[in-house]
């Protein structure tokens, strides 16, 4: 069967080539040299919808989606609305591609505007740009911006808190350019505030953060905030954006780059992506911030009029000056995010936020009462650390089997951390399902 | 008609979305330093308010659901629904990412790695490349990625590189790529006909150089013919070649980066196996190497076991680390891998057959009319010039603001640069002659337009939701958000 997608009739190629004046297709591949030609291309013959579908289906459902997901680790089992999911499939959104063009482009331009201005609300920062890949790598580019905007600093300093996989693509990042990176070690789940504001210094540029931190410790940076600018250094932070109903926003704590991942704001987790990488800054740094951003201006005959703006920071002007090589954002992601917190509101979004953190302490609190486990007494909002009498990752095999994913056993990424259990609660988890992993810790701890 | 800014069709005490109810006792408070001070802004709507805002709004963009959409470079073909369908599939969908670093994680995960595994295995065999990864995020970020591969090798070599080799045609991703991996840039010129300069070449590479970056198809549309003599070149001084996938989907089934000399490629998924753009993305680019490089590739890894299953490796001394926390754009990579299944081998040499069968054609038939730089066989896209027409005055923006009047998505324009008023036409493989036809008939109505009444294009759009925008305002009045009373 043929299924190809391209809708030329026999007529129709034949009428084209003969306009070009050439015999064949394979004439128009002619520049080619034979000698450059494939040496293989051993590939399976097309399937049609129907078949392509069911294998598609046949390799989905191998896939654990079912166990109650107590599992988080900065990413979340949050509930999507269908609003968000009918207008982000609006082929004129998700089939378009950069505004290039305002005047065929205002659509998205407007989106990009309104999630720009949502964002820097939801932040407290002066300015974001359209977004970034993910939280991570938002983070690796908030932490070079840091550098391009201090001048002539070689450091940065990392509290070992933060999600050790963003650590990870920091430390990516950063090893080819000479930079320094100095961890500050985790004390009991939070930050050793007099290590960390010890070791700020003129040589560093930024000083990184994350609120609520991996383990769930949720915190006041505005100390450090003010030991770094005493110093010159920027404080970067990285936020659970669902978490800014109620938590103190980054720029409350006077952060000079924020960051996030902003899966939570209505994008399912598929596997890890695509995701939604949120930078919002200080005014003053704008110029020195990566990606795209959206500005509002005037048409010829004084009307609104959205555009990509401040585009010589970008690599199709700037080439090797850039301040990024980023061609891309994740604007359909961005624009989810923009429907997403419109449909919850500014109401909404407090309420979701208290939700959460009643759900989170109501959960602490019943597993508090297992004899044979420990509980920090550290102040959390979504997710917290549970210390069990043996290996996490058995206890969490046991608990599978009953339908239940139980957390993050944290020794893969903390070795001396072999008993401890991360755990997350949203406001998809009711108070039976919270119950039901209690119960079941319970019996499994006997 | 304008569509207000969603803060401005705000009412205080609105709401849309019914949320899950707490349902649990009254906790504790946290510390009052710790929490809000002034509370977020958000829109305050009605569910109707928010449907009919973004219904609006999504009709002010030109998309290949609604308009033909020759956008050179960017390879705006249809985006086949059932892509979007196995991509919604919810055990894909709602899979959590952390199984990936569980112990035993794998097992419940094993169909998503297995079409991981599988995708790595159908690009290396596309590309001709022993090893692929499917973690940068876009087609920039595999860039970076593929450089960073580079790097390792000649560090792990004990080699002093200082440099990496692009040419004046390439992407601006390239040498901002090379940048971020901490390179300097050399650039090398074009010769007259569009290809690389090989003896600029010869005289500017030293044994300092990493590597040198090319897409093939070139930017102008046109196959560099001296890439098997640039990758000697390259080679001899332990300097690797990198591909540019841009413009892969014109040589699939007839060129493998792989065959001719090219030691790391990335693909853009969205150019080549028609994933959705998304107004901007998601994107996804995968990287494929050679062999000598396969050590260098970034972490997780999938690897097959003996018995057919699969796992992850988290860890490796070797390779350059994590440019993401997971699988890369894991959604995007669904419905990448989908398209492959549906076009098959034989669909995807019909791809690029009649991607270059239509862009040869439009060439053929705008060529009275337009200057052609470089009047050679195309690919998958030409490059015309608008200069014959700012004798009138009318520039290649003129021409793509008329364009937008009459419905059509304008090419890409003032790029590559080294063509001056340049207009790059890519129709790709998935438009019908009519459509073709009708779009080369209103750029020869531009042409004749811009001899016979040229204000007419100067002026356009008129029919557009907005005129012109005033660019320089936007750049030097900065407002990039509402102020929301804050």
């Amino acid at each position: 069967m043929r299924n190809s997608y391209t809708p030329h009739t026999e007529q129709d190629v034949k009428s084209m080539l003969d306009t070009i004046g050439v015999g064949s297709i394979e004439e128009l591949f002619s520049p080619i040299p034979r000698e450059l030609r494939v040496k293989s291309f051993n590939l399976a013959p097309g399937l049609s919808e129907f078949d392509a579908l069911n294998k598609m289906q046949s390799l989905s459902a191998r896939n654990n989606t079912q166990d109650v997901q107590f599992m988080g680790g900065g990413f979340y089992d949050h509930f999507i609305p269908a609003t968000a999911d009918a207008l982000a499939s609006r082929g004129d959104f998700y089939t378009a591609y950069t505004p290039y063009q305002p005047e065929a482009s205002q659509g998205t331009l407007q989106a990009l505007y309104e999630y720009q201005t949502s964002v820097c609300n939801l932040f407290g920062m002066d300015v974001s740009n359209a977004s970034l890949y993910d939280g991570g790598t938002a983070l690796a580019e908030a932490v070079l911006m840091a550098f391009r905007a201090t001048r002539n600093r070689d450091t940065v300093l990392i509290d070992a808190n933060v999600n050790p996989l963003y650590r990870d693509i920091v430390k990516s990042y950063l090893s080819p350019l000479g930079f320094k990176i100095k961890e500050i070690a985790s004390n009991d789940y939070q930050l050793n505030r007099k290590e960390l504001i010890s070791a700020i210094d003129e040589q560093v540029a930024s000083v990184v953060l994350q609120n609520p931190n991996f383990f769930g410790t949720v915190d006041d940076y505005t100390d450090i905030a003010d030991a770094s600018h005493s110093k010159g250094a920027l404080m970067i932070l990285s936020a659970y954006p669902l978490s800014l109903g109620l938590l103190k926003s980054p720029g409350e704590m006077n952060a000079d780059i924020a960051t996030a991942e902003g899966q939570s704001l209505g994008l399912p987790l598929s596997f890890g992506g695509p995701y939604l990488g949120i930078l919002t800054a200080n005014e003053k740094y704008i110029r020195s911030m990566p990606g795209r951003i959206v500005g509002r201006t005037v048409d010829k005959d004084g009307n609104d009029a959205f555009v990509l703006t401040l585009q010589p920071r970008e690599q199709h002007i700037r080439r090797e000056k850039a301040t990024s090589n980023i061609c891309s954002n994740q604007g359909l992601c961005a624009l989810r995010a923009l429907i997403y917190m419109s449909l919850i509101g500014r109401g909404g979004l407090k309420e979701l936020s208290k939700t959460i953190y009643d759900k989170t302490q109501y959960a602490k609190k019943a597993l508090a009462g297992i004899k044979s486990l420990k509980i920090p007494e550290t102040p959390c909002f979504n997710e917290f650390v549970i210390e069990l009498p043996g290996d996490a990752g058995q206890f969490r095999d046991a608990l599978s089997k009953k339908g239940i994913s139980a957390g993050i056993p944290l020794g893969t990424f903390y070795p001396a951390m072999k008993n401890r259990l991360l755990v997350a609660v949203t406001e998809k988890r009711t108070r039976e399902e919270i119950d039901a992993l209690a119960a079941a810790i319970r019996e499994a701890v006997l | 008609m304008k569509t207000p800014l969603i803060f401005d069709a705000s009412v205080k005490g609105r709401g849309a979305a019914a949320l899950p109810a707490s349902g649990v006792p009254e906790p504790a408070a946290l510390p009052a330093n710790m929490t809000r001070r002034n509370e977020a802004i958000l829109p305050e709507l009605s569910e109707l308010d928010v449907v009919r805002h973004f219904t609006n709004l999504s009709r002010k963009n030109f998309s290949v659901d609604t308009h033909f959409y020759p956008l050179g470079s960017c390879t705006m073909k249809y985006n086949i629904k059932s892509c979007e369908r196995a991509a919604a599939m919810p055990g894909f969908n709602d899979l959590h990412p952390f199984y990936t670093y569980l112990p035993g994680g794998s097992q419940e995960v094993s169909g998503a790695l297995e079409m991981i595994y599988d995708f790595e295995r159908i690009l290396s065999e596309i590309c001709g490349m022993d090893g692929f990864t499917c973690q940068p995020m876009a087609g920039a970020h595999g860039e970076y990625a593929g450089i960073r591969m580079i790097e390792a090798y000649h560090k792990a070599k004990g080699n002093n590189k200082k440099y990496v080799i692009v040419p004046d045609t390439s992407h601006g991703t390239n040498p901002a790529s090379a940048a971020m991996a901490g390179y300097e840039v050399i650039t090398i010129p074009s010769l007259p006909d569009g290809s690389m300069d090989i003896d600029a070449l010869k005289s500017a590479i030293t044994s300092e150089a990493a590597a040198i970056m090319m897409t093939c198809p070139n930017t102008l549309g046109l196959f560099e013919t001296g890439v098997r003599e640039i990758s000697e070149i390259a080679h001899s001084h332990d300097a690797l070649m990198y591909y540019d996938g841009a413009n892969l989907n014109a040589i699939l089934g007839k060129v493998r980066p792989g065959d001719i000399g090219f030691d790391v490629v990335h693909i853009n998924v969205h150019k080549t196996f028609g994933t959705p753009h998304g107004g901007g993305g998601p994107g996804a680019g995968p990287v494929g190497v050679k062999s000598v490089l396969l050590p260098y590739l970034p972490l997780p890894k999938i690897v097959k076991g003996a018995d057919g299953s699969f796992s992850v490796i988290t860890d490796d001394a070797d390779s350059i680390g994590k440019m993401a926390p997971f699988f890369g754009n894991f959604g995007v990579l669904v419905k990448a891998y989908t398209y492959t299944l549906l076009l098959g081998k034989e669909g995807l040499i019909d791809v690029a057959e009649k991607a270059v069968l239509n862009a040869n054609y439009i060439m053929e038939k705008l060529k009275p009319y337009y200057d052609l730089p470089y009047d050679r066989r195309c690919m998958h896209e030409c490059v015309f010039s608008a200069s014959a027409q700012g004798k009138h005055g009318v520039s290649a923006l003129d021409i793509a603001k008329f364009l937008i009047d009459r419905e059509i998505h304008p090419p890409t324009v003032y790029f590559p640069l080294i063509v001056k008023e340049a207009m790059m036409v890519e129709p790709t493989e998935t438009e019908s002659k009519e459509t073709i036809d009708g779009f080369i008939g209103i750029m020869i109505e531009a042409a004749r337009l811009a001899e016979t009444d040229p204000a007419i294009l100067k002026n356009s759009p008129v029919h557009a939701s907005i005129g012109r925008p005033d660019e320089t305002k936007a750049a030097r009045q900065i407002d990039v958000k509402m102020n929301c009373g804050l």
